[in-house]
């Protein structure tokens, strides 16, 4: 079950890649293709493709696939890919959205109920999430937290899910084209991702300086893996806040476009107008950089 | 790009024009530095044992605000283009300020002030200094000079 690696820690129950985990993730790449053929007024192929690639890096990072080796740098990878790279796919997938069009009244209702609730709003919070995701890297990082997830598969895959959850929470609330009420404008948006990433950056080259005692609690550590960890984590956070920066602005470049004509959507950009249901919570997209016209 | 001219000339936005050449510069050269002195010459340290954790600190900021001003740069260069709102005359004023800028300000705040890390390591430093920071301030010079000559002028979007 676990893989032998020169570096595998005995006891270290939670590595060893099993078939179990892919099911979740199957379940929801065909859950989502099923969802999308039903959509009576056709479903944009570019975000079911999205989703699926979300999936695939999900797989990736949690299956026997392609094999993450059992290091330091092997579980950097699957951080990257559970709580960064995959959510963004998932997220600019819109599933809420496709969720609504497909759902009978009553589910619909549900969901606007939801998304209309006051602790979603406070969660949802760019710098909220900012907290969830580079806070709670911080914590597994520099607490005995990953020593203890090294040794008990329960922890080990619940703090995955954390991964992924947060990763999800906020790429949605700075860039997800779902319903957001009341998400804030382009600069609180655009300052939380400043300060995810500056915060990935600055505990990515302070692992890298502290390798010989971070994170603390192991048995048994090997500096060099963690130092080569620290840069992976280092550039392949520059990877997920360019596509993370490049979704938020591009969405302002969209939210900004003239439009001629009222009635129709122009030909270029055939992504669906939002329904009626969810116009009701659609945020102010952007404000802009400058007030200058 | 000559059309804008011959159609119904829209006001060219001087400021913005000028500002998102600026913030594309200072990424631009922020990258290069990134790439050219990190990556491929390997002069400069991934981390320095003499940085402070303050310095860290700030340098992990800069190095997170680059990307963003990059891509939103390139974003809202596309708008302003797209709003025939843009003067390709002063933006390119504003990329040399910036680039000129960045250049300037790393070597004498992120070198000489905050010593997050040198030019290059085991070799006299003075002449290195001495070429980095004078070549930012030839950029920032010729950038001003751009900016100068394309406000005097009327401003329009003609090539370059």
């Amino acid at each position: 079950m676990t893989v032998a690696g020169p570096l595998a820690h005995a006891g270290h129950g939670a590595a060893g890649p099993s078939w179990f985990p892919l099911f979740p993730v199957a379940l929801l790449a065909v859950g989502y293709v099923l969802a999308a053929v039903r959509d009576p007024r056709g479903w944009d192929h570019r975000r079911t493709a999205s989703w699926l690639v979300g999936c695939a890096l999900l797989a990736v990072a949690v299956g026997p696939l392609a094999q993450l080796p059992d290091n330091p740098s092997g579980h950097m990878a699957q951080h990257l890919l559970l709580g960064m790279l995959a959510p963004l796919g998932l997220v600019l997938a819109a599933p809420v959205t496709l969720l609504l069009r497909i759902a009978p009244p009553p589910v619909r209702r549900a969901v606007g109920r939801l998304l209309r609730a006051r602790p979603l709003h406070l969660l949802a919070h760019p710098f909220t999430a900012t907290l969830l995701t580079t806070g709670g890297l911080a914590l597994v990082l520099l607490t005995p937290l990953y020593a203890a997830a090294e040794r008990q598969p329960v922890l080990h895959h619940a703090v995955h899910l954390h991964y992924l959850a947060a990763g999800y929470l906020f790429a949605w609330s700075l860039a997800g084209p779902d319903p957001a009420p009341r998400r804030p404008g382009l600069a609180v948006r655009v300052g939380a991702l400043l300060a995810a990433s500056a915060g990935h950056a600055v505990l990515a080259k302070y692992l890298y300086a502290k390798a010989e005692t971070l994170p603390p609690g192991l048995t048994d550590r090997d500096p060099d893996a963690f130092r080569s960890a620290a840069q992976l984590m280092y550039y392949g956070g520059d990877l997920a806040e360019l596509l993370l920066a490049a979704a938020l602005f591009a969405a302002w470049y969209h939210s900004r476009r003239p439009r001629p004509r009222p009635s129709p959507p122009p030909p270029p950009s055939p992504s669906p107008s939002p329904p009626p249901l969810i116009k009701k919570f659609a945020s102010p997209e952007g404000g802009s950089l400058t007030q200058t016209s | 790009m000559v059309d804008s001219s011959l159609s119904r000339p829209r006001s060219v936005d001087v400021r913005s024009s000028t500002l998102v050449g600026v913030l594309i510069g200072i990424a631009i050269m922020a990258a290069v530095d990134e790439i050219v002195f990190h990556q491929l010459l390997a002069w400069h340290h991934f981390y320095d044992r003499s940085t402070p954790t303050v310095a860290l600190l700030s340098d992990g900021l800069l190095h997170a605000a680059e990307l963003i001003i990059l891509v939103g740069g390139f974003f809202w260069f596309a708008d302003l283009r797209r709003r025939r709102a843009l003067s390709n005359r002063l933006a390119w004023g504003g990329f040399l300020l910036g680039a000129g800028g960045f250049q300037v300000f790393d070597g004498v705040v992120d070198h000489k002030v905050l010593r997050l890390h040198q030019i290059r390591y085991g070799v006299h430093l003075l002449p290195y200094d001495v070429l980095w920071i004078a070549s930012g301030a030839v950029l920032l010079l010729a950038g001003a000079g751009v900016v100068r000559w394309a406000r005097s002028r009327r401003p329009d979007s003609g090539p370059r």
